[in-house]
């Protein structure tokens, strides 16, 4: 395992061993029940639970990824940690996923940072280390770049549908794909993501701890405004259902998958501002080009078309089609449910 | 096949595997590999082990072979059936096929056998006897084809080589026995990939699924510095020698690339994916529970020899795989074109009782374009 600094383990929470930290530091989780000052930490697992629901990255009080105060620095982990526990009192596996999922972007964001950091080679070799140790992959520097070994590169590039991830589009050169820090982490997101939900699914569930009853029905009753937030009921075709499922899971839902997905709701006269946010785990989520690109095809900007749901036929050749008895006879996902006979 | 062909084949292997045991040897990690064979006119047996050369040299003597097989692929229980077999790794293969080159000698030297009344007669669609379409096309690879081939070969070795790092003394070529060559590759990185990984290594070495905007091409403001140089690396270089051909012509042929626009360059690509590409079977390289043909043994297709090119540039297969004997052998011939091995011509035949030595004898019976008189 890998020896962290202070400001590592801020950055990188989910890498620390959580009950070795606390003990460490000379704390309980009874103490944060009680204590009025550690109360703070549990507030701030809450927040951080709550902006993960919501799609959005919690801000952390690092400045640049580094923690200005020795006790800045611990409230982060603390409030990571506590998260945790949080999360394992409600039980609620949506929530753990959200949460494992932000947390996963967030850290992408500094491994990002560290692999480009030029100043500091420390920080750089730290962010390879991880990698290797996590993910098995061996990562060198050659000539500003990041190189990998192709067959590292096609058993995680494998699952991406873009054309630029195929290896005939990369510089390849002596048995290496070459990357930049971007691309690099952009390579090991799912497996991020998996780990750190892996890592909370198999923490303890500790018995309930005076002080966390109301953060943990707090969110209990937030997982359940949110499930029914989530659009997917039973009248949406399977291949509608699918491609929310790949969104919902942050995973990567080709052009021809977010096309289809958004035309079909905004001909079930949906708002744009309602379907943007299914769209907030996609991998290169931008909100500005999501609602720029959901109002192009609402015909609310640009030519004023509105563009039409694909027919079955099409989503067929697309790979984006799966088919239910109750599909048959219908040409276009729309008439789904309408024309049973 | 009458019975009496298949004698005379059964007879001419059985000394061929008699006389050359020192060419056919069990592979490295022999008893991790899935062996299969297949007799004259009978169906194949697969998921066999062997453990030494021994018992490979055993199993030929007893069963004289047709074919015999043996995976690539490394399996802790070889013998087990497919899903129980425990796939580990598997060496990295190619098959190059002549025939699928799309050369123009093709048509000088395939022949068309009928299935309902025997008749042979040059490459056509149907019988011109019968009219029926129940036919057969044989195929007696010429000079190009093997030519062919071998630039097929050289092409992947060096995409091999240069692009994916494989070493040189770890590819080594075979001539197929009949119309191409398998390209081996061993202890690579690539041992462990599935199917998906090797159909994308298959797209690489192709040149498919290229994008404009890997080559320097924008929808939008392309932008001339991005445009490959001749002395890149990979793709890039392989296109600009393509494209370009002499580095002073670069600024004058971006300038017409850019003009021509973006849709046209995604076809230019695709256009050149066959000369720069190597031109190999994707599924072979995708297949990773498949056997081939065992290195050494005999090819029922033509009764050459599947054999090790030690210098492919040179390699000759109707001299350096034929290994039958001189023996002569009275045969009824029926093939229309003439053929060429180890530096004697034969053909063509029109239905005639000929002598010939046994190599071309077992040659043509393979082909079914003769019979034992
Ligand atoms: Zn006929
Ligand atoms: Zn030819």
């Amino acid at each position: 395992m890998i020896t962290l600094g202070k400001d590592e383990i801020a950055k990188y929470p989910f890498l620390a061993d959580a009950g070795q930290y606390l003990k460490d530091k000379g704390f309980t989780l009874q103490q944060f029940g009680i204590d009025p000052d550690l109360k703070l930490s549990i507030d701030k697992a809450f927040n951080r639970v709550q902006v993960s629901t919501e799609g959005k990255i919690y801000k952390s009080d690092l400045i640049d990824g580094e923690a200005s105060k020795d006790f800045v620095l611990e409230r982060e982990v603390f409030s990571f940690l506590l998260a945790i526990v949080l999360l394992k009192l409600t039980g609620m596996t949506t929530l753990i996923k959200r949460f494992a999922l932000a947390e996963a972007r967030r850290a992408e964001k500094y491994l990002e940072k560290d692999l480009a950091n030029i100043s500091d080679g420390s920080k750089k070799e730290l962010a390879i280390r991880i990698i290797d140790d996590l993910f098995s992959i061996q990562i060198k520097e050659q000539n500003n770049h990041f190189i990998i070994p192709v067959s590292n590169y096609l058993q995680h590039s494998i699952n991406f549908h873009e054309r630029e991830w195929k290896l005939i589009n990369r510089h390849v050169e002596k048995g290496f794909v070459f990357l930049t820090p971007h691309e690099t982490v952009r390579l090991i997101r799912k497996e991020l993501g998996n780990y750190i939900t892996t890592k909370i699914f198999n923490a303890k569930t500790p018995t309930m701890i005076s002080g966390f009853e109301e953060p943990v029905d707090k969110l209990i009753s937030l997982s359940k405004k949110f499930v029914t937030h989530t659009i997917t009921t039973g009248e949406y075709p399977p291949c509608i259902k699918h491609a929310i499922e790949v969104l919902e899971r942050g995973e990567n839902l080709p052009h021809s998958g977010r096309f289809m997905l958004a035309t079909f709701l905004l001909a079930r006269n949906q708002s744009v501002q309602q379907i943007a946010p299914l769209f907030k785990n996609a991998p290169d989520y931008n909100e500005r080009v999501t609602l720029y690109q959901l109002n192009h095809l609402a015909g609310t900007s640009g030519s004023g078309t509105q563009y039409s749901c694909p027919s079955c036929e099409k989503l067929k050749t697309q790979n984006l089609c799966f088919a239910i008895p109750e599909c048959d006879n219908i040409f276009n996902p729309l008439q789904f449910g309408k024309r049973r006979k | 096949m009458r019975a009496k062909e298949i004698k005379f084949l059964e007879e001419s292997f059985k000394k061929y595997y008699f006389d050359h045991f020192d060419l056919i040897h069990v592979p490295k990690r022999t008893s991790e590999r899935e062996f299969g064979f297949q007799k004259f006119n009978s169906g194949m047996i697969r998921h066999m082990s062997l453990k030494d050369n021994k018992e490979l040299h055993l199993l030929l003597m007893q069963n004289i072979p047709s074919d015999i097989y043996c995976s690539n692929a490394y399996y802790s229980f070889p013998n087990l059936p497919m899903n129980e077999k425990d796939w580990k790794e598997a060496d990295l293969i190619f098959d190059i096929d002549a025939k699928d080159l799309h050369l123009e000698c093709r048509s000088n030297h395939c022949v068309t056998k009928c299935n309902e009344c025997n008749e042979v007669s040059k490459l056509s669609d149907y019988c011109p006897k019968c009219n029926s379409s129940k036919i057969n096309i044989k195929s007696l690879p010429c000079k190009t084809c093997i030519e062919e081939s071998k630039k097929e070969v050289f092409k992947l070795s060096n995409i091999l080589i240069e692009d994916l790092g494989v070493e040189k003394k770890n590819i080594q070529v075979y001539f197929s026995g009949n119309e191409g060559f398998h390209v081996y590759v061993y202890e690579s990185q690539f041992q462990q990939l599935g199917s998906r990984e090797r159909a994308e290594l298959v797209d690489y070495l192709m040149f498919k699924g290229t994008i404009p905007e890997t080559f320097g091409m924008k929808k939008l403001k392309p932008n001339r510095s991005l445009f490959p140089e001749i002395e890149d690396k990979g793709w890039r270089g392989r296109f600009s020698k393509e494209i370009f051909g002499l580095k002073s012509k670069r600024s004058k042929i971006v300038s017409e690339l850019i003009s021509e626009g973006y849709s046209s360059f995604q076809k230019k690509l695709i256009d050149i994916s066959t000369t720069i590409g190597a031109q190999i079977d994707p599924n072979v390289t995708m297949d990773i529970h498949r056997i081939f043909r065992l290195p050494g043994s005999l090819n029922s297709k033509s009764g050459l020899t599947k054999i090790l090119c030690r210098d492919i540039q040179k390699f000759d297969p109707y001299l350096e795989s034929s290994f039958l004997d001189e023996n002569t052998v009275e045969i009824m011939a029926n093939c229309p074109i003439e053929f060429k091995i180890k530096n004697k011509k034969f053909g063509p035949f029109d239905n005639e009782n000929t002598t010939v030595p046994t190599y071309t004898a077992v040659y043509m019976i393979c082909k079914n374009l003769a019979t034992i008189s």
